[in-house]
């Protein structure tokens, strides 16, 4: 027996980082907002306290705060020709749930994507010609532009309080910053966290080679903060327990102390956690979407009436809700036909570890989750490609987040996997290495995609979401290119010995590499080749709001909650200034 | 290596012997030998427990460092794992259908980690007995070979390929070794004390810009009162 519900304004999926901005603004200019949490509530206090926060086998190894695989996962195969099976243990990415989402385990990089990164596809054939690239690669401007977003990306900094330091300040470079950057506003809210001594050698190191080292912008604060919306954040300790961990200081932004206690005080939101989505309801027209089906932590079914739906889940949970709900296309990979799964795309992340004497402690365990000193000269476009055969970059950095012992002990190629020789080797260099990260860009290619998997389950009865991927080509050569340099800065740091991990296909799940996937609802100009609008609403239900970064339609080099936080503000204007106020299509199809 | 043997033979066996227990204990355990320090084993029965005891030592062994496996607890911790809510098949997806799949799909039995040890065990023990040998009474090269072979995937262990038993059996007492000591190994945050790590501590904004210098303060357990007492939690049947 389903129950309806009385009808509200707004309804949300997903009470992450996306849905509780999108709710504190939208209630505050006086809707109904109903946010629909699939997880649990939590906060700071007493959820995220000390000691049992610090517990690495819990958090980090046994990943308590993610989604639970035996009732939901996602299946997985490299190749179209292949049977996908399900992902039975979260290992390559970690999708989070609960209140707050994964922004209560991020690690707090909080970068902008640069101007040409938004024409991307636009770009490379200005620069490199039409036949440049790899014919599988189906790469495509965003529909958007930096200085569309640059207000928004302002704001969002503002809201975290993001510890930087400006490299470019309308136009005129700032010494100390990113050169590379595109132009800012203003000055980040509050100045660098403490410079590691890891960083230290890296900026040396860098400088000494003409990079451009900067403190890598960090949502662990460097001083105390308030934000606009009254919010008071602490200073991190560099407790070395961020990413896959909760803050216990208010140190971390993270809608816990952002903007969630602002808006659990508005009247006009209400919060239900344990409540999984299964649909979203469409009229007989299809092109009206009517509210959505859920089911809460009980068993119960409830209809739940809304005049406007936006998804706000993380970005593959956006694809598959839009995929059970029949909105828009699915994309098939043998036509090229749909766009619902097309270019999906990950992040390239390769890595160099530097091994140095005993003399030289590093204590890898003072860390935040986002302190660190990098270079973005072979990020992106910042470098000529020209016979390289490859677009994209990735940023190069010692930003090693933690010394948590179980995951981090890193061994010198050659060392055993255990025994004696394996013991003495973790003893020896535990203290004493570098680890330092590539953190590269993603081109999207014809075959990577998302769909429904036509065997796999979740515990409610519904399809799980089927990914297939592998690292293009281009990727590959990318990523062999930039860690050659990083390996070059590692020997300037004055490493004994330097070990270079660039990426190698095929691409597994059985290895952490990141949690940053992106596409499969791609924004755009079109709806041939994009499933929501440049206002993120989507082409074929105009009532239905897909925020996430499902739309990027590939990943550039850097972390992508700040684009991300970018774009949200970007649809929030779109949604109070225009749809509201004249609900319907935004842009003309 | 002899001690571990005759110790761990104690541990498993020495009930049903005529041999008095106290007749066979080496001096090392006797010294440590104060009431609720050996482990009490509720998962593993005593022949898994004598090749896990023996296996585990042999992965990470003591050496001048400090303690291997053995002396940190890590069989204590496995069998506390396995016997729990880890062993049940927590965090796992396990709806069928079951293909074997690709290395890149990763795990794809349909066994619990509970489950797969007992087959896995049950098989090695068997195997071993077929050719006369017990795994504990082997001499550390042998074991290691022995190791080598379940490592490389040699083996079928009725059903389960052996390179994914050996994965887990490493990975696990990892695990077990670098874990707080509120899960049952790590005892007294040896394996923290090799490397340097200070634990739970977790507090170092005025030393982390102190660059380089060496942070020597004793490690912290997430069961430490502020006089240094490590209290157990009462839902992990461990023993320290």
């Amino acid at each position: 027996m389903v129950q309806r519900l009385k009808e509200v304004d707004v309804v949300v999926i997903g009470v992450g980082m996306v849905g509780s901005i999108v709710a504190k603004e939208l209630a505050a200019a006086g809707y109904t907002v109903v946010g629909l949490e699939r997880g649990p509530a939590r906060f700071t206090v007493p959820q995220f306290q000390s000691p049992a926060v610090h517990d690495e086998l819990r958090f980090s190894v046994r990943k308590a705060l993610m989604q639970d695989s035996t009732r939901e996962t996602v299946t997985f195969r490299n190749l179209d020709s292949q049977v996908a099976l399900p992902i039975r243990r979260w290992e390559s990415f970690l999708p989070g749930t609960g209140l707050g989402g994964s922004m209560v385990h991020w690690n707090g990089q909080t970068y902008r994507f640069q101007a040409n990164d938004f024409k991307l596809a636009t770009g490379t054939r200005e620069r490199y010609g039409r036949n440049f690239l790899d014919p599988e690669v189906t790469i495509q401007d965003w529909g958007v532009t930096y200085d569309d977003l640059e207000p928004h990306y302002d704001r969002f900094e503002y809201l975290l309080g993001t510890s930087g330091k400006a490299g470019n300040i309308k136009s005129r470079i700032q010494a100390g910053g990113d050169p590379h950057e595109s132009p800012r506003s203003r000055e980040y809210p509050t100045p660098p966290q403490k410079e590691l001594f890891q960083g230290a050698l890296f900026r040396k190191a860098a400088t000494s080679l003409g990079y451009h080292a900067f403190p890598q912008p960090s949502s662990n604060l460097s001083q105390p903060y308030t934000n606009p919306e009254g919010m008071k954040l602490n200073t991190c300790v560099f407790c070395g327990f961020c990413e896959r961990h909760a803050c216990e200081h208010y140190a971390k932004s993270a809608p816990q102390t952002i903007i969630l206690p602002v808006l659990l005080a508005n009247p006009n939101f209400e919060l239900r956690t344990g409540c999984q989505v299964q649909r979203i309801n469409l009229d007989s027209t299809k092109k009206r979407a009517t509210g959505v089906t859920y089911i809460d932590a009980v068993g119960r079914e409830y209809e739940q009436p809304a005049s406007l739906v936006i998804t706000s889940a993380f970005a593959l949970n956006n694809v598959r809700m839009l995929l059970l709900s029949g909105i828009g296309a699915p994309y098939d990979p043998a036509t090229g036909q749909g766009v619902v799964g097309r270019n999906y795309s990950y992040q390239t992340i390769s890595s160099v570890a530097a091994f140095f004497d005993e003399d030289v402690v590093i204590n890898p365990f003072m860390a935040s989750g986002a302190s660190g000193t990098v270079i973005n000269d072979f990020a992106g476009d910042n470098f000529d490609h020209s016979g390289l055969g490859f677009i994209g970059g990735a940023y190069i950095g010692a930003v090693n987040p933690h010394g948590r012992p179980i995951l981090y002990h890193p061994t010198p190629p050659g060392t055993p996997a255990w025994g004696k020789g394996w013991k003495q080797a973790v003893v020896k260099h535990y203290n004493h290495t570098v680890m330092l990260s590539i953190h590269g860009s993603s081109v999207t290619q014809r075959q990577n995609h998302l769909d429904l998997d036509p065997t796999y389950r979740d515990a409610w009865g519904q399809p799980l979401l089927r990914m297939t991927f592998d690292f293009p080509r281009n990727d590959l050569k990318m990523a062999v290119h930039v860690t050659a340099k990083a390996a070059e800065i590692g020997k300037a740091m004055g490493a004994k010995q330097v070990a270079a991990n660039p990426r190698k296909g095929p691409y597994t799940i059985t290895q952490y590499q990141s949690t940053h996937n992106t596409g499969g609802a791609v924004m755009g100009d079109s709806p041939k080749n994009s499933v929501v609008n440049r206002y993120l609403q989507s082409w074929d239900v105009p009532n239905v709001f897909v925020i996430g970064a499902s739309a990027y339609p590939q990943n550039a080099s850097w972390n992508p909650t700040g684009t991300l936080g970018a774009l949200t503000y970007w649809a929030i204007d779109a949604l109070t200034n225009k749809y509201l106020k004249n609900p319907g299509q935004l842009v003309p199809a | 290596m002899d001690k571990v043997t005759r110790r761990s033979f104690v541990a498993a066996v020495g009930a049903a012997t005529a041999v008095p227990a106290a007749a066979l204990l080496s001096p090392a355990a006797h010294a440590a030998g104060r009431p609720g320090t050996e482990t009490t084993y509720l998962f593993f029965n005593a022949a898994e427990a004598l090749f896990i005891e023996a296996a585990c030592e042999r992965l990470i062994p003591a050496d001048e460092s400090g303690p291997g496996a053995l002396g940190a607890g890590v069989p204590n911790y496995l069998d506390k794992q396995l016997g729990g809510a880890w062993g049940a098949g927590e965090r796992l997806y396990r709806s069928g259908p079951w293909q074997p799949g690709t290395p890149t799909q990763g795990y794809q039995l349909p066994f619990t980690p509970a489950e797969l040890f007992h087959v896995s065990l049950q098989a090695v023990n068997r195997d071993l007995a077929a050719h006369g040998m017990l795994f504990n009474e082997m001499p550390g090269e042998a074991q290691d070979e022995y190791l080598k072979s379940l490592e490389s995937g040699a083996r079928d262990l009725d059903g389960v390929p052996s390179a994914v038993f050996f994965d887990m059996l490493l990975k696990m007492s990892v695990e077990g070794f670098f874990s707080d000591p509120v899960y049952g190994g790590n005892r007294n945050m040896a394996a923290w004390r090799m490397i340097g790590f200070p634990g739970a501590y977790a507090d170092y904004f005025e030393a982390v810009d102190r660059r380089g210098m060496r942070f020597e303060r004793e490690p912290m357990s997430l069961a430490e009162d502020g006089h240094g007492h490590v209290r157990m939690r009462e839902d992990i049947p461990a023993s320290l």
